[in-house]
């Protein structure tokens, strides 16, 4: 079977198929964790259920030496440790490709392909025959297929005992249980199989300068660093650990050596309407504030949403995107909520959005959202989602300027409302054509009632559409403003390109691979990554320049496009789409296959 | 509270507070509710109790949702900030506020459709929470605004313009915030001011939050006979039940007896609410007794008022979680962001 596969070095993907529940995930993210240190560009995926124990889970790895590492389709070895789903599993492996079972019960026939090799692993006989307690059974079979697949790939050893010397600095007992486990897996793979396989791993130096982490952690700890100081949310998959990050940074960070005191506080809403409520509240009275939350949050946040955009007031929304609508799959990724964010609540309303693509862009675009709704006294929603913030990214180091500051806006300070006679909220606007807005418990000059209902530019009362409609069309002049202020789109071309290929957020690495590939095919592409609506001159400018542009996003109703023909002047025409919404991370093949077929289609009604 | 506008000249002889300031300070903007609206009745006894509590007018907030209720707080105090946000959510916006700054006095106003339906669970974990603030509901069983359909707080029987009556069971926000460990509970009358100001005074130096149900008629909608929010049933069937005044710090506690024996009970602040009439069984500290003497009496028909329960011992929100004495918006930002160095340090975690 050997022949059938060319020897590959770095270049391989392997699935974990678990149990959900059982412990898998630090075997597998030890793995990763490994490869990782190995210097090599490796990336995990996580496919995990809606559910606490027992359901399938998966676990994909795909190491890549050009750096490619978004989820790949097709399997070089499956770790086969699901009975439940040992027949999907089975079919998944690519021809030539290996299965790595427990071999404690035998393979049922029907599971038996003549084209990958069983590499057989008595898991189970292996872990009762040196631990005693049940549990502990069960969760060292998982580091026992990890001390197997060690030996198959080649992964380093001196590695792994480090990171788990590391894990386990305190528990003694732990860390030699799973060296020990390490070692049965390890040692039956050594002597019963050809090792390493025909693919595995040589170190590499591609990732001292990165860090391994995960988008709501990065999220988390730009808020942090954007200073602020009160967080309100409801508990909602994926996004939670968002919160649970934040709380974990302000545990650290924001104890007040002289006082003892926490410098920010936490609130568990009973919902979202509250949560976000709370938010507007605190940014009313002047702090940072913001919220986590997903999808169905954003629907209950709708209201207010329009309150805070109507009245002016700031919010900072991180939106982890889950798949819908409804309930949906709250596990599984999806890019859906661009327009509901982007008109959240009713009436006229225009939000501004951050779409990062990676765990490094979450730090960032965090802090910058707290500039922006303090600099335009709007609401800003960051749209991150599942696959961004709940899988570990190889990401550059993350960098801070100690010069910055925080833009705070115009708001009036004493000195200011004491030379005033009478505070106009809604007036002396600047070129951005925002007003200046005061915090209660400065100085009376400067109070005034904020509302929701209608207000004319005084701030007062108002029934009058002249007076409504002078407000509202400001609204709309400030919403376009800011297409000035937030990151401009990430454009990448190539000579000669009349293709443009658009995406945004965590499609990233699978249409860069995507726009590598294609030459392959006869198709050079152009590469534009947008990171922010409203959108820029830049984004309009780079879609007329292409004869045709493929949308590349991950929803049923191409909301990035819808948006784009909305809030561009640009042909509807001259957009085309690419969607991949089923819920698990974007892959090259689905960019490939899509722009083909359509570039095929393209050129027949052209040659006819 | 003027229905009418009133001359801007301050007469000189108007009696000033320790700030220098008139009643005429407190006051807002002209009342736009119905002539006779119980709910203006509690604006003049809030712009009273705010002017003898001496509140600086820029150190408090004004917090109100949506509803004839939530208009309110245009009229009175017009140099303080107001937010008349979105119906229900007040609760959830103060406290928000309230988190970022906790230096500043708030005062949410709401109704009985405002907390007793769209915004009750709102209410209600705030007073989980114990979020310092003084919190009025308006009760007049009504919705003002869209005419007239009953709201949660209708008794059973009580009739409808039209003559239909409630059948659905009312909730007792008394009752309610007794269930939920609320730390101050009052009910008044909104043609009782003497009762009144005295209790919103308390309430305003109350620890946490402090929940106040007035009865409060509705002369367009729910004032007829068959109703029982009405001024006619209100007034026949109150029961003020405890007499209270409130004393703050530093003065000097005059002993008068009441009829049934003095309770006093020193607020966070240093002032002390006097108790100075209560039933023999009835003990304003005590949830289990306050709950039966109020389910008693309700049995028998009564609308019990006063200052009913109050607790001072339980932290607020912010010594729940103990953030500093000043306002969080005010944490300079070179203690809140962590810096480059402290960054690197960290991210070594990450490899």
């Amino acid at each position: 079977m050997h022949q059938l596969l060319r020897t590959r070095v770095n270049d391989f993907a392997v699935k974990l198929a678990n149990v959900n529940g059982t412990g898998s995930a630090s075997a597998n993210g030890l793995l990763m964790q490994a490869i990782f240190r190995m210097g090599i560009p490796v990336s995990g995926k996580n496919l995990f259920p809606s559910n606490i124990q027992g359901l399938p889970t998966w676990y994909e790895i795909r190491v890549n030496k050009d750096g490619h590492t978004a989820r790949a389709l097709d399997y070089d070895l499956i770790v086969a440790m699901n009975s439940q789903t040992y027949a999907r599993d089975v079919r998944e492996v690519r021809e030539g490709g290996y299965i790595l079972y427990d071999s404690s019960w035998p393979l049922d026939k029907s599971l038996i392909r003549d084209d990958v090799t069983y590499l057989g692993v008595p898991l189970a006989e292996l872990c009762n025959d040196h631990f005693k307690e049940p549990r502990e059974r069960i969760l060292m079979k998982n580091i026992a297929y990890a001390g197997a697949m060690i030996a198959a790939l080649d992964v380093d050893m001196e590695i792994v005992r480090q990171l788990l010397d590391e894990k386990y600095s305190s528990k003694k007992a732990l860390r030699e249980s799973n060296l020990r486990a390490l070692s049965l897996g390890y040692d039956y793979a050594k002597k019963h199989f050809q090792c390493p396989l025909p693919f595995f791993l040589e170190k590499m130096d591609t990732t001292s300068d990165k860090i391994l982490i995960d988008g709501n952690t990065a999220t988390a700890l730009g808020c942090v660093y954007a200073g602020a100081t009160v967080a309100a949310w409801y508990p909602i998959t994926p996004s939670t650990s968002v919160m649970d990050a934040f709380r974990g940074f302000c545990d650290q960070y924001r104890r007040d050596p002289e006082t003892g005191k926490n410098n920010c506080l936490i609130i568990q809403a009973e919902d979202e309407l509250s949560a976000i409520g709370m938010v507007i509240g605190a940014a009313w009275t002047g702090a940072r504030s913001f919220t986590s939350t997903s999808g169905p949050g954003i629907s209950l946040m709708g209201e207010l949403l329009g309150l805070a955009y109507y009245a002016e007031i700031p919010a900072v929304v991180m939106d982890i995107q889950r798949v819908g609508p409804s309930t949906g799959m709250p596990t599984r990724t999806q890019q859906g909520d661009i327009m509901a964010c982007a008109y959240a609540s009713h009436g006229d309303t225009k939000h501004i959005l951050l779409f990062p693509s990676n765990p490094a862009e979450c730090f960032e675009f965090a802090v910058k959202s707290f500039d922006l709704a303090e600099r335009f006294q709007t609401p800003v929603f960051m749209l991150s989602d599942l696959d961004i913030g709940m899988n570990d990214w190889v990401v550059p180091r993350l960098t801070w300027d100690d010069a910055y500051q925080p833009d705070r806006g115009r708001v009036l300070d004493l000195g200011q409302l004491e030379k005033l006679s009478k505070f106009l909220r809604y007036t002396n606007e600047d070129e951005n054509h925002i007003a200046s807005r005061t915090l209660p418990g400065v100085h009376s000059n400067g109070a005034f009632f904020t509302r929701g209902s209608g207000h004319n530019r005084l701030g007062a009362y108002t029934e009058s559409p002249d007076e409504y409609q002078d407000v509202v069309e400001r609204l709309l002049r400030k919403h376009k403003a800011a297409a000035k202020f937030v990151p401009a789109p990430v454009i990448q071309k190539r000579d000669r390109a009349r293709i443009g290929i658009v995406t945004l957020g965590g499609c990233d690495p699978a249409v860069r691979e995507a726009i590598d590939l294609l030459p392959q095919r006869g198709i050079e592409a152009d590469f534009m990554r947008i990171r922010g609506f409203p959108f820029s001159e830049d984004v309009e400018a780079f879609l007329n320049e292409h004869d045709v542009n493929f949308i590349v996003e991950q929803n049923r109703d191409a909301q990035l496009r819808s948006l784009l023909v909305l809030e561009t002047d640009v042909a509807k025409s001259k957009l085309r789409s690419i969607l991949a919404f089923g819920g698990f991370p974007l892959s090259a093949k689905n960019v490939t296959d899509g722009i083909l077929e359509q570039v095929g289609e393209l050129t027949h009604a052209i040659d006819r | 509270m003027p229905s009418i506008a009133k001359p801007v000249a301050i007469h000189p002889s108007l009696q000033k507070n320790v700030l220098g300031l008139t009643m005429r300070d407190y006051e807002g903007a002209m009342s736009t509710l119905c002539a006779g609206c119980g709910h203006d009745s509690v604006t003049a006894a809030i712009v009273r109790a705010l002017w003898e509590l001496a509140t600086p007018p820029h150190m408090l907030a004004k917090m109100s949702g949506i509803g004839c209720s939530s208009k309110t707080p245009t009229y009175f105090v017009s140099g303080a900030h107001g937010f008349n946000s979105a119906h229900g959510r007040m609760a959830a916006i103060a406290t928000g506020a309230n988190a970022a700054n906790r230096e500043l006095t708030y005062i949410g106003i709401s109704g009985d459709g405002d907390s007793l339906s769209i915004g009750l669970g709102h209410m209600c974990h705030a007073i989980r929470r114990n979020v310092k603030m003084l919190y009025i509901i308006e009760n007049n069983g009504v919705y003002g605004l869209t005419k007239g359909q009953f709201s949660a707080s209708a008794d059973v029987g009580s009739k409808s313009k039209r003559g239909e009556p409630n059948r659905m069971a009312p909730i007792d926000p008394v009752a309610l915030g007794l269930s939920l460990g609320a730390t101050f509970i009052a009910r008044s009358f909104s043609g009782d001011k003497e009762q009144l100001v005295p209790i919103l005074k308390a309430g305003l130096a109350h620890r946490g939050f402090a929940l106040v149900d007035v009865i409060s008629p509705c002369v367009t909608f729910n004032d007829h006979v068959g109703s029982t929010k009405s001024y006619l049933h209100t007034r026949k069937h109150t029961r003020r039940v405890t007499e209270s005044d409130f004393v703050p710090p530093a003065t000097e506690i005059l002993a008068t007896i009441g009829q049934s024996g003095t309770t006093t009970v020193t607020m966070h602040d240093g002032s002390v609410v006097r108790f100075t009439g209560v039933p023999k069984d009835y003990d304003p500290t005590n949830r289990q007794r306050v709950t039966s003497y109020l389910q008693e009496h309700q049995g028998q028909g009564e609308v019990v008022t006063g200052l009913l329960y109050l607790d001072e011992s339980v932290p607020d929100l912010h010594e729940m979680s103990n953030s500093p004495d000043q306002a969080l918006s005010k944490v300079p930002y070179d203690k809140l962001c962590p810096g480059a160095a402290e960054l690197a340090k960290l991210q070594e975690e990450y490899r």
